[in-house]
Parts: structure tokens; sequence; C-alpha cells
């Protein structure tokens, strides 16, 4: 039963990935790509969990991890970024 | 038992965060679509992550599971709150419905400083009052 929900949220997840994409290749300005690209940091965390669960394989929860540190990094690098140029 | 448990958390927290990326794509402006991906996302990841720590019921994972979850709950507001301001400054366009720009006004755009209660030019914004209790010098360094 586990397997199989598990295989569903990794579907659901994928199309959600999709749809991130959809809005980093539209978004108008570049804060719109950034938050995209956030929100595809957090559902790569999910997808990571629910292959962890597929594969019982705990050990990829640490990748979720650095995963998640990595997202919040780049995330606030690019913020910065665009701050900086908006003053400049 | 356990098994039933983790199923419900992990499908929900896909939906939740499915739900987020649908939001991306069909909110209005850069301001609604931020407020899907910190809540919805960050509570979706919480699920699925309860979920595996449910599902192993091994202490190492539990406890890795939970530092994740207090990491994301920590990091995402933080996060959105700089792009947000980030966003302000470069001056992402509003939604056409937005009825009420707090901020409008209250940003020094050159220091980056936020200050409670700015002179107003006449033109820019007659109609905004100074928000009640407010202190005159009151000034905040970002």
């Amino acid at each position: 039963m586990l397997a199989t929900a598990a295989i569903l949220a990794l579907g659901v997840l994928s199309v959600g990935l999709l749809l991130a994409l959809v809005r980093l290749v539209r978004g108008p300005s570049l804060p719109d790509r950034v938050v995209a690209l956030d929100l595809m940091g957090t559902l790569a965390v999910g997808i990571i969990t629910a292959h962890a669960m597929a594969t019982q394989q705990p050990v990829f929860l640490d990748v979720a991890i650095v995963l998640a540190l990595i997202a919040f990094l780049g995330t606030v690098a690019f913020a910065r970024y665009v701050e900086r140029r908006a003053s400049s | 038992m356990s098994d039933a448990i983790s199923a419900v958390l992990l499908l929900s927290g896909s939906m939740f965060m499915f739900l987020a990326a649908v939001g991306v794509v069909r909110m209005p402006d850069l301001f609604t679509r931020m407020q899907t991906t910190t809540k919805s996302a960050t509570l979706g990841a919480g699920c699925m992550l309860l979920a595996a720590a449910f599902y192993f019921g091994d202490l190492g994972v539990t406890t890795r599971a939970l530092a994740v979850i207090a990491f994301l709950f920590l990091t995402a507001p933080v996060a959105a709150h700089m792009i947000g301001r980030a966003a302000y400054f470069v001056g992402v366009p509003l939604w056409e419905g937005t009825i009420k720009d707090e901020l409008q006004g209250h940003y020094d755009l050159r220091t980056h400083t936020l200050i409670s209660d700015m002179p107003v030019s006449p033109g820019q914004a007659s109609d905004l009052s100074p928000p009640l209790g407010s202190n005159p010098k009151g000034q905040l360094k970002h």
C-alpha cells in the first residue's frame, strides 16, 4: 500500500515540478523566476523523501537536508543580487 | 497502522506541494505567487518528512526528518521575505486588483531603509493617512 502511495506522490510531484518549470520559463521578471526556483528546491526535497520511502533507503534523507540548505542559500544569494542590481 | 498514517501524510503532503505549483502558475502577481510557495509548499514538505519519520520508525531517521522540518520552517519565511523586499525595490508590478499597498512611501529607495512616517508628496498618494500610533521618528534599519 505504501509503495503505491509513494509512486502516486512521485507522479504528483513530477507534475508539480513541470508546473514550476512553466513559471521559470515564462516568469515576466527575475524575482518570479527566483520564486519558481525556490519552489523547485522544495519539490525536490519532497521527491527525495518519497524516493527514500519507495526504495526503503533512509540514507536519502541526508540528501534532503543538504538540498534544503543549498536551496535556501541560493534563494538568499539571488535576492541579494536582485536588490544590489536595483540599487546600482 | 503506521503504514496507513504515513501513506495518508505522504499523499496529503504531495497534494499540498502540487497545489503550490498550481498556484505559482495561476496566481496573478509575484507577491501572491510567493504566498503559495512559502506556505503551501513548506507545509507539504513537512507532511512528507513526517510520513518518512512514521514509516521508518527509527530514532536516527526521525531526528533527521525533524531537523529538515525545523530547517524548512525557519528558512522559508526568511527567503520569501528577502525575495519580496528585493522585488519591491525592483518595482515588480502589483496585481491590478490590489486595494492597498501599505509599504507605499515608506521605503527610502536610495538608502533601503524603512521609515514608518515618511513625508508623502501630495501628488503621489493623497489618500494615504499616517498609520495610527506610529512613531514619527521611528526608523528601522533593514
